[in-house]
């Protein structure tokens, strides 16, 4: 059985393949059809590797070596553990559906087989990711997942937003891949080894180890961790390298369901809990992630206050919730973050996937201020959007509740001296997280439409290829909480250290319930209740309103500070003088120096031929000389 | 018997001619019958050449030379009447496309 999990990975190779090469020749139902049960099929083998592990077998599994050079040995093969295998399920169940989705929602588009094909891909690229079990697979995956974003992001590569969403997310990834690949080149050159397992045994003799650079000793475990979570806050979209995800909405919707929820941003949490041994072994990683995540969960969780574009609201909540999921993992319940991961998967996947059917419902329009009263018209997209921000609210039951109860516990339980710091931040950002989500639910499904009486009658629910989906999704955002994840990964990830008592358990649940509680009202109060409210905040608190409206202005932060001058760099330094003056000068140089020295020796050829009959001549009477006075 | 000397004269002085004539003359037509004299002076040193060092071979080559001027002959006038009849010029000195 063992060999046979490579299938997971071929399935969706397979599906990517069929579908790039010979999928513009068949009919889009072939298409769908391949790229869905490539998806199933990884599924199925999936839950095999899940029963396996429940077995507590850990496989490992070397096909071949991929790399051979000098220390250098890097095999494709694959380890299954308790987070493989929770990773594999997720990534193949929340992607599968999203594809189901998707032929309800891309029908029609001509792109059809070519965005069927990166989806696979996509996939492909995040299983990859998971499943490998040396640092080069997990970043061919990384790198991968990064390159079908900017495929995907970039799919209506006619508009120019899309297209420079997809640079924007492909660029800002870069940076932080750059951290990554140093800092895999860093451990290999202290361990000589890439292999988890090698590196997790080798690992502690790196401790009190220090690294000079420039006359500074810097701690060298501290430094590997560092630049590898350099790589996860690029693609986990972190402080201060997130600004590419609200931006990726430029892409199908589907596809940020799929960005948001299983594949790409959870590589980041992935790595780190992939990475936990690393990790343990520093206090100033530790801490660096735990407060990012804290403070990005509550940065973007206050964008996502004021924003009017219902997928801009849910990509800033995306952003905030990963950060709790680091904050877990900056407080060694890294178990807790990976069940957070799980159960935002679900219902990420199912915000994203309604405000995908209200899109449908609206012709494409996203300004929560522009719908209204759409409940009576979409009741099932009604009901599973409610029930998936009643989850991400953290409402007792529901699965949300219990991944975000069990990392606000283990924050205020924690140890570290940071712990409480990151407990507070968290509590406020789920009472700001439930406002946000509920806004939404009260501007676009409550109350009266805002549009015209001619839109409100195209207003429809979606078929049902997209809404059976998003029940199958709803049923999971209920239920999967009460799959114990935490505990499940316990032998693998270990189990937090405890500072308090037990009993206070019970405190921090209510504070997280009455958090949640207060948000929803607050919501209900200001949109349902008094819809004067909101105006006249916004009017008393002008200069506050404006910077989160514009996001803190951190893009055009960025845009002052790093694009401009790279712009001003390119068109004054490397077109001016690089580009014209040396390139091509090169280029053009050569020619021009032939060309005279051909006008120089060119009057030799008269063209008349009299004159080479002489030259002629001339020639055999010196060749006769020489040879008469030898 | 006449020396091989008056022969050798004879050839130098038809290739001198034939030289001259086609250095000096601008027809096209005048200038390959120049080469014809020149190429025949060396046929007739050949010739001699072999008859006085008793070795027939060398008269056997002139038949084969004279056989492989006439073909040059054919393409060399085919040349001329093309060039003349496309552009009507008869003259080496104006026909210089080839100048660089």
């Amino acid at each position: 059985m063992e060999k046979y999990y490579v299938l997971i990975l071929l399935f969706p190779l397979a599906g990517f393949l069929f579908n790039i090469l010979i999928g513009r020749f068949v009919s889009t139902k072939f298409v769908s059809w391949v790229g869905n049960l490539s998806v199933f099929g990884s599924l199925v083998f999936s839950l095999f590797t899940i029963s396996d592990v429940f077995q507590g077998k850990t496989i490992e599994y070397n096909f071949y070596t991929w790399i051979l050079s000098d220390d250098l040995k890097v095999s494709f093969g694959y380890l299954i553990d308790q987070l493989t295998a929770i990773m594999l399920f997720v990534v193949c169940f929340v992607g599968w559906l999203i594809h189901i989705y998707s032929v309800g929602y891309m029908h029609g588009d001509p792109g059809y087989p070519r965005y069927f094909a990166y989806l696979n891909l996509f996939v492909f690229s995040m299983l990859l990711l998971v499943m490998g079990n040396n640092l080069v697979m997990l970043y061919f995956g990384w790198e991968a997942v990064g390159l079908c974003s900017y495929f995907l992001i970039a799919f209506w590569y006619q508009k120019k937003s899309a297209s420079d969403a997809g640079k924007k997310a492909f660029i800002v990834n870069r940076i932080g891949d750059f951290g990554f690949a140093i800092g895999i080149f860093l451990l290999f050159i202290s361990v000589y080894t890439l292999n988890y397992t090698d590196v997790f045994q080798k690992i502690p003799e790196l401790q009190d180890k220090t690294l000079n650079i420039l006359g500074w000793h810097i701690d060298l475990i501290t430094l590997i961790a560092l630049l590898l979570f350099c790589g996860a806050i690029g693609k986990s979209a972190q402080i201060p390298l997130y600004v590419w995800l609200p931006d990726a909405m430029e892409g199908p919707t589907p596809v940020s369901a799929l960005i948001h929820a299983a594949t790409m941003v959870t590589a980041g949490v992935f790595m780190v809990s992939r990475l936990s041994p690393l990790y343990n072994l520093s206090e100033t990683a530790l801490a660096v992630v735990a407060i990012t995540g804290a403070v990005t969960a509550f940065y973007s969780a206050t964008i996502g206050l004021v924003q009017r574009d219902m997928k801009r609201i849910i990509a800033y909540s995306t952003i905030s919730q990963i950060g709790y999921m680091f904050a877990a993992s900056g407080v060694v319940a890294y178990g807790a973050g990976v069940f957070h991961l799980y159960t935002h998967a679900f219902f990420k996947a199912l915000l994203f996937l309604g405000a995908g059917s209200v899109m449908h419902a609206m012709a494409g329009e996203l300004d929560i201020y522009k719908m209204g009263g759409l409940r009576k018209k979409m009741p099932i997209t009604y009901i599973t959007f409610l029930i998936a921000a009643l989850t991400i609210a953290g409402i007792p039951g529901l699965s949300g509740f219990f991944s975000k109860d069990e990392i606000l516990w283990y924050a205020f339980a924690s140890a570290k001296p940071y712990g409480k710091f990151v407990w507070i931040l968290l509590t406020i950002t789920a009472a700001l997280t439930a406002f946000y989500t509920f806004r939404i639910v009260f501007v676009a499904f409550h109350g009266k439409f805002r549009g015209t009486e001619e839109e409100f009658k195209h207003v429809h629910e979606s078929p049902p290829i997209m809404t059976i989906p998003l029940i199958i999704l709803a049923v999971g955002s209920v239920f999967v909480g009460y799959f114990s994840v935490p505990h499940f990964l316990e032998p693998l990830l270990g189990e937090p250290k405890l500072a308090v008592s037990l009993q206070q358990e019970k405190i921090v649940m209510a504070v997280s319930i009455i958090a949640g509680l207060v948000g929803i009202a607050t919501a209900w109060y200001m949109y349902i209740l008094r819809p004067t409210v909101p105006e006249n905040l916004t009017n008393t608190f002008k200069g506050f309103y404006k910077v989160l409206w514009n996001k803190y202005y951190v893009d055009e932060l960025y845009s002052f500070l790093f694009v401009r001058p790279t712009l001003w760099f390119a068109d004054k330094f490397i077109e001016k003088i690089t580009d014209i003056k040396i390139i091509e000068g090169i280029v053009n140089g050569i020619p021009a120096l032939i060309y005279k020295i051909g006008s120089l020796i060119r009057p030799v050829q008269t063209g008349q031929l009299q004159q080479y009959a002489i030259f002629m001549i001339l020639g055999i009477i010196v060749f006769v000389l020489v040879i008469l006075n030898m | 018997m006449i020396p091989l000397s008056w022969y050798l004269i004879l050839s130098a002085t038809l290739f001198s001619i034939g030289l001259m004539g086609f250095i000096i003359r601008r027809d096209l037509i005048v200038m390959l019958m120049c080469l014809e004299i020149m190429f025949n002076s060396v046929n007739v040193a050949l010739a001699s050449f072999s008859y006085y060092n008793s070795n027939l071979s060398g008269q056997i080559f002139v038949l084969f030379s004279i056989a492989i001027a006439a073909c040059e002959a054919v393409i060399g006038l085919a040349i001329v009447l093309a060039i003349v009849r496309n552009t009507g010029i008869n003259h080496s000195d104006e026909i210089n496309n080839l100048r660089g």
